[in-house]
C-alpha cells in the first residue's frame, strides 16, 4: 500500500517537473513581453508580432527536428549548413526554371534535407561513431559544397516565382503561413514522440542505449530515423528561408547550429539523452527570437545582445539543473519515509 | 567499454608482452590511428615536395607553421581535455574577447607590458567559470560553453564593439610574426614546441596525465581511486581558457589587428584537430603525439591546397571528410580486427545457443 502511494506521488512529483519546465519557459516569455510591451507599446502591435513569429518559425521548425536528435543522445550540428545547401539550390532551380511551382520546391528542398540526414544517420548508427565528429565534419563538407556551387553568386527575388514568395510572407485567414507550418509540424512530432511506441523507442535510446539494444528495440534504425527526420525538417526550414527572404548567399544560416541546439537546451531537453519535449524546444526556440526582438526595440545596445543571450541561456540550464537537483532529493527523502 | 591505457605507453622501446586472451598481433601497435596520421603526415610532406614547387621550401613551411601557431596552442589545452572527457567550445570566444580587450586597452593607452598580463588573467577567468558550471552544477560542457561561446564573444563586442584597432609596438608585431634570429622558426611555434613538451610529459609521464585517462575512461572508478575528479576538471578548464587568452595575444599581434570576431569559428578547427589526431570524443583514450600529427596534416594539407590554388570551399570539404575518415577509419581497423580474430573456430568458445 505504501509502495503504491509512493510511487503514484514520486510520478507526480516528476510530472510536476516536466511541466514545469514547459510552464516556466512560458512564464519567462511572459514576462518578457510584459516588460517589453509597458516601455514600447509597438511591440506587441501586429506587425511586431508578426515579425517575431515568423523569425521564429524556422528555428522551431529546426529545434523539433534536433530535439528528436538530442532525445537519442545524440546532436546534429550540421542542420545550419543544410539549411543553407537547400536555400540556394533551390533557389538556383527554381530561378532557372520558372514553370516550377511551390509542391516542387518543397520535395526539393526535403529530399536534399533528408539526403545530409541519411549521410549523417549511416555514419553515427552504423559507424558507431561519436555524433559531435560525425556531424562536425558533415557541416564543413556541407558548407563548402554549398559555397562551391553558389560560386560567390546570390539567388535574387526577382528570380523566384511569386508563389513561392506568397508562402514566405503571405497570411491564412490573417495568420502567415510560416508559423502555421511549424506549430503542424511540432503537433504532429510530439503527438508521435508520446503516443507511439516507436515514438517513445526515442526516449529509451537517450536514457541508455545498452537497456534499449537489450529490450529489444532496433536503437541504429531509430537514431538513423532522427537523424533522417532532423535533416529532412531542416531541408524544409531552407525552403521557407528562400521563400522568407528571397534574397540568399552561400552562408544563409550559417553557425545557426549553436542557436537550435541553445532553443533545445533552453526548451528542457537534456543534452545527455532521454528527457524533453518538443514543445519545449518549440517554446525555446520562440523565447529565443523574442528575447532578440526585445532587446532591439528595448534598444539595447546590439554589442550587449549576444552577452545577453548567452548569460540567460546559462542562466536556463543551471537553473534546469538546480530544478533537478531538488528533485531528486525530496524524491530520495520520500522514498526513505516510505522505506521501500 | 575497457580502459585503454596502452595508449599511455612510450611510443619506442621493446614491444609489450601481448595481454593474454587479447591475441593481439605483432603489427597491431603500428596499426594505432595516430601512427597513421604520423605516416599520413610524412606523405603529405613527400608528395607536396615533388608535386608543388615552393611547398618544402623553408620560406613556405615556416609561413604555414606561423598561421598554425593558435589552433595548435590551444589544441594542447583541449587534447588533456577530452582525454578528461570535456569539451571546451568557447575557446576561440575567448581568443576573440582577449583580442578585443588588447584592442581597447591599446586604444585606451596602456602599456603592453601590462596589458597582456591582464588579458590572460581575463582569460583564466573565463576557463573557470566554465570550470564552475561543469563541476560545480554537474552540467554537461557542451552545453555550458555553447552558452559561454555566445556569452565571450558577445562581451568581445562588448568591449570593442566593431572597431578595429591596428599599430602595436614593432617589437611585439615582431615577436608575433618574427623568426627566432638565424633559424627559420618563427617564435611562436618555438613556444609550441615548448608548451608541447611539457604538455606531453605531464599527459604520457605523470600522475596527474594518467589521472585524466582514468576519469575520462571512468568517472566513477577515477573517483573511488581517490582522484579529485572535480579539482582536476577545474584545472583543466582554467588552463583551457589561459591558453585560449594567450592564443588571443598572438593572433592580434600575429595580424596587427584586434577585432572581436578574431578566431570565430576557430573552435571547430581545434576540435577536428584533436579528433584527427586520435584522441576518442568519448575520452579516456588518445596520444598528444597524434594531436600534433593532425595539427600539422590539416595545417600542411590546406598549405598545400593553396599553394595549388584550390579554393577555400574544396578545403572545407577536405577537412570535413578528414575528420569524418579519422573516426570511422579506426573502428572499421577494430571491426575487422575482431572478425578476423574470432574467425577460426577453435580460437574461441562457441557462443552459447539462445
Amino acid at each position: 500500500m505504501s509502495a503504491v502511494t509512493a510511487g503514484r506521488s514520486t510520478r507526480g512529483v516528476v510530472d510536476l517537473v516536466f511541466r514545469a519546465r514547459e510552464l516556466s519557459i512560458v512564464a519567462a516569455l511572459a514576462v518578457l513581453v510584459a516588460v517589453t510591451a509597458s516601455v514600447n507599446g509597438n511591440f506587441l502591435s501586429g506587425q511586431g508580432m508578426k515579425d517575431i513569429f515568423l523569425n521564429a518559425s524556422i528555428l522551431v521548425l529546426l529545434a523539433v527536428g534536433q530535439s528528436v536528435v538530442v532525445i537519442t543522445r545524440n546532436i546534429d550540428l550540421s542542420v545550419g549548413s543544410v539549411v543553407g545547401l537547400v536555400a540556394f539550390t533551390v533557389g538556383d532551380f527554381l530561378a532557372a526554371d520558372h514553370g516550377r511551382g511551390i509542391a516542387f520546391a518543397i520535395v526539393l528542398g526535403v529530399a536534399i534535407g533528408a539526403l545530409c540526414g541519411l549521410v549523417n544517420g549511416l555514419l553515427v548508427s552504423f559507424g558507431r561513431v561519436p555524433a559531435l565528429v560525425v556531424t562536425l565534419g558533415t557541416l564543413y563538407v556541407i558548407q563548402g559544397l554549398d559555397h562551391f556551387i553558389a560560386h560567390g553568386r546570390q539567388i535574387n527575388a526577382v528570380d523566384l516565382p511569386p508563389a513561392l514568395l506568397s508562402l514566405g510572407n503571405g497570411t491564412v485567414l490573417g495568420v502567415p503561413y510560416l508559423p502555421v507550418i511549424a506549430v503542424v509540424a511540432m503537433l504532429a512530432v510530439g503527438y508521435y514522440l508520446r503516443s507511439y511506441p516507436s515514438g517513445r523507442d526515442f526516449y529509451a535510446i537517450g536514457s541508455s542505449p545498452e537497456a534499449a539494444g537489450l529490450a529489444g528495440i532496433p536503437v541504429r534504425r531509430r537514431v538513423m530515423g532522427a537523424y533522417l527526420f532532423s535533416g529532412a525538417l531542416a531541408g524544409l526550414a531552407g525552403v521557407l528561408w528562400l521563400s522568407r527572404f528571397g534574397t540568399v548567399v552561400a552562408d544563409a544560416a550559417n553557425s545557426w547550429e549553436l542557436q537550435v541546439v541553445s532553443a533545445v537546451v533552453v526548451g528542457g531537453v537534456a543534452i545527455t539523452g532521454g528527457v524533453g519535449t518538443v514543445y519545449g524546444a518549440a517554446l525555446g526556440a520562440l523565447l529565443l527570437t523574442t528575447i532578440t526582438s526585445a532587446l532591439v526595440v528595448l534598444k539595447v545596445n546590439p554589442f550587449w545582445q549576444q552577452a545577453i543571450t548567452g548569460a540567460l541561456l546559462l542562466l536556463a540550464i543551471s537553473v534546469d539543473r538546480l530544478l533537478a537537483l531538488r528533485v531528486a532529493r525530496i524524491l530520495r527523502r520520500r522514498n526513505a519515509r516510505h522505506g521501500s | 567499454m575497457a580502459p585503454d591505457v596502452t595508449t599511455a605507453e612510450p611510443a619506442d622501446g621493446v614491444r609489450a608482452p601481448a595481454p593474454a586472451g587479447h591475441g593481439r598481433r605483432p603489427f597491431g601497435r603500428f596499426l594505432r590511428w595516430d601512427v597513421l596520421v604520423g605516416v599520413l603526415l610524412v606523405l603529405v610532406f613527400l608528395g607536396g615536395s615533388a608535386g608543388s614547387p615552393g611547398f618544402a621550401s623553408i620560406d613556405n613551411l615556416s609561413f604555414a607553421l606561423g598561421d598554425l601557431g593558435e589552433i595548435a596552442l590551444i589544441a594542447l589545452a583541449m587534447t588533456m581535455l577530452v582525454v578528461a572527457a570535456e569539451v571546451d567550445l568557447s575557446v576561440a570566444s575567448v581568443l576573440g574577447l582577449s583580442s578585443a580587450l588588447v584592442g581597447a586597452l591599446w586604444d585606451a593607452g596602456w602599456a603592453i607590458e601590462t596589458i597582456i598580463p591582464l588579458v590572460i588573467v581575463v582569460g583564466a577567468v573565463c576557463g573557470l567559470v566554465n570550470g564552475l558550471l561543469v563541476t560545480r552544477l554537474g552540467l554537461p560542457s557542451l552545453a555550458v560553453t555553447i552558452g559561454t561561446l555566445a556569452l565571450y564573444r558577445g562581451l568581445a563586442y562588448v568591449v570593442l564593439g566593431d572597431r578595429a584597432i591596428a599599430e602595436f609596438p614593432q617589437q611585439y608585431a615582431d615577436l608575433a610574426v618574427g623568426d627566432v634570429p638565424g633559424t627559420p622558426i618563427p617564435y611562436p611555434v618555438m613556444l609550441f614546441v615548448v608548451l608541447a613538451a611539457v604538455t606531453g610529459v605531464v599527459l604520457h609521464a605523470t600522475g596527474f596525465g594518467r589521472s585524466l585517462f582514468a576519469i575520462g575512461a571512468q568517472q566513477e572508478a577515477a573517483l573511488f581511486a581517490g582522484i579529485r575528479v572535480k579539482r582536476i576538471k577545474l584545472i583543466l578548464f582554467v588552463l583551457s581558457g589561459t591558453v585560449a587568452a594567450f592564443a588571443g595575444v598572438v593572433y592580434t599581434l600575429r595580424y596587427g589587428s584586434a577585432r572581436a570576431d578574431n578566431g570565430a569559428g576557430l573552435e571547430l578547427a581545434v576540435i577536428g584537430a584533436v579528433l584527427l589526431g586520435g584522441v576518442d570524443f568519448d575520452g579516456g583514450k588518445g596520444t598528444l603525439g597524434g594531436v600534433i600529427a593532425g595539427v600539422l596534416l590539416i595545417g600542411l594539407l590546406r598549405n598545400l591546397l593553396m599553394l595549388n590554388d584550390v579554393s577555400t570551399e574544396i578545403q572545407s570539404i577536405v577537412t570535413g571528410l578528414l575528420l569524418i575518415i579519422s573516426v570511422i577509419t579506426p573502428r572499421l581497423v577494430a571491426a575487422v580486427g575482431q572478425r578476423r580474430r574470432s574467425a577460426p573456430p577453435t580460437s574461441s568458445p562457441a557462443p552459447p545457443e539462445s
